[in-house]
C-alpha cells in the first residue's frame, strides 16, 4: 500500500502526528508520497491541473508489476475499501487457479472455468440471485 | 529485487518522479522521463509506470520507487490532500 498526494512529506508528517494517528493506532503504516507538481498523477491520468491536486484514483497493481485494475472518482465520495479487498482477492483467486470470478463474486462463492465445455452452460452453474444476494 | 530504502531522519535528495522503463531506453538503470514523454500512461493490463517520489514512513523520510515493491500486490491511492475530509 502506497498513498500518493501533491502535499509535501513535511505535510504528511504533520497529518499523521495531528490526525492520522488519532484515528488508526500508530498512525499508517504504510509510506505516504508526495507528488508536488503533479507529475506522477500526470502519468496515471489522476491530475486535476485546474485544483492542482491529485483526484481520487486507485490502482491495483500485480506482483508482475502489471495493472490490474483501477478507479478514479472526483473528490466528494471516498473508496470503499471492502471493495478492493474483494478485487484483490478475486485477482488472486484467478493468479493461483485459472478460474474466472463472475459478478459480484466473493471468497467461497461459485468460480467458473473457461472452456469450451461451459459456452452456452453459465446458467446451469451460476444463478445470479442466490450467487449475488446477501447470503 | 532491491529492497525499500530504508527511513531516514535527515533531508533526502529530492525524487526525480516518473521514471523511463529500463527496456524502452535501453539503459541499465532507470532514469528521468523526458519532457515530451510526460502523459498518461496507466492503463489496465499494461506495466505500471514507475516513478520516483519523497515519502513519509514511521517517523522519516526516504525516497520511494514504485518499482522496489516488484513481487508484491501493491495498491497505488491518490488522494486530493492531507486533512481533507473524505
Amino acid at each position: 500500500m502506497l498513498s500518493v498526494s501533491t502535499d509535501s512529506h513535511f505535510t504528511h508528517k504533520i497529518w499523521q502526528e495531528q490526525e492520522l494517528s488519532k484515528m488508526v493506532e500508530g498512525g499508517v503504516p504504510w509510506p505516504m508520497l508526495s507528488d508536488s507538481g503533479g507529475r506522477i498523477g500526470t502519468l496515471y491520468g489522476v491530475y486535476d491541473e485546474n485544483a492542482g491536486v491529485d483526484i481520487r484514483g486507485r490502482f491495483l497493481i500485480d506482483p508482475d508489476f502489471v495493472i490490474q485494475a483501477m478507479e478514479v472518482m472526483t473528490p466528494p465520495v471516498g473508496r470503499n475499501v471492502v471493495e478492493l479487498i474483494r478485487q484483490v482477492q478475486a485477482y488472486q483467486h484467478h493468479r493461483a487457479t485459472g478460474e474466472v470470478t463472475p459478478a459480484g463474486w466473493r471468497p467461497g462463492k461459485t468460480t467458473l472455468k473457461p472452456g469450451p465445455a461451459l459456452v452456452g452452460k453459465v446458467w446451469e452453474v451460476w444463478d445470479p440471485k442466490k450467487e449475488m444476494g446477501e447470503g | 529485487m532491491p529492497e525499500p530504502a530504508k527511513p531516514g531522519y535527515s533531508c533526502v535528495t529530492p525524487a526525480r518522479g516518473p521514471l523511463a522503463a529500463p527496456e524502452a531506453t535501453g539503459a541499465p538503470a532507470a532514469q528521468a522521463v523526458p519532457e515530451e514523454k510526460k502523459t498518461v500512461q496507466a492503463r489496465v493490463g499494461k506495466p505500471a509506470p514507475d516513478f520516483e517520489a519523497t515519502a513519509y514512513q514511521a517517523g522519516g523520510f526516504k525516497t520511494v520507487k514504485l518499482s522496489d515493491y516488484k513481487g508484491q500486490w501493491i495498491v497505488l491511492c491518490f488522494y486530493p490532500g492531507d486533512f481533507t475530509f473524505v
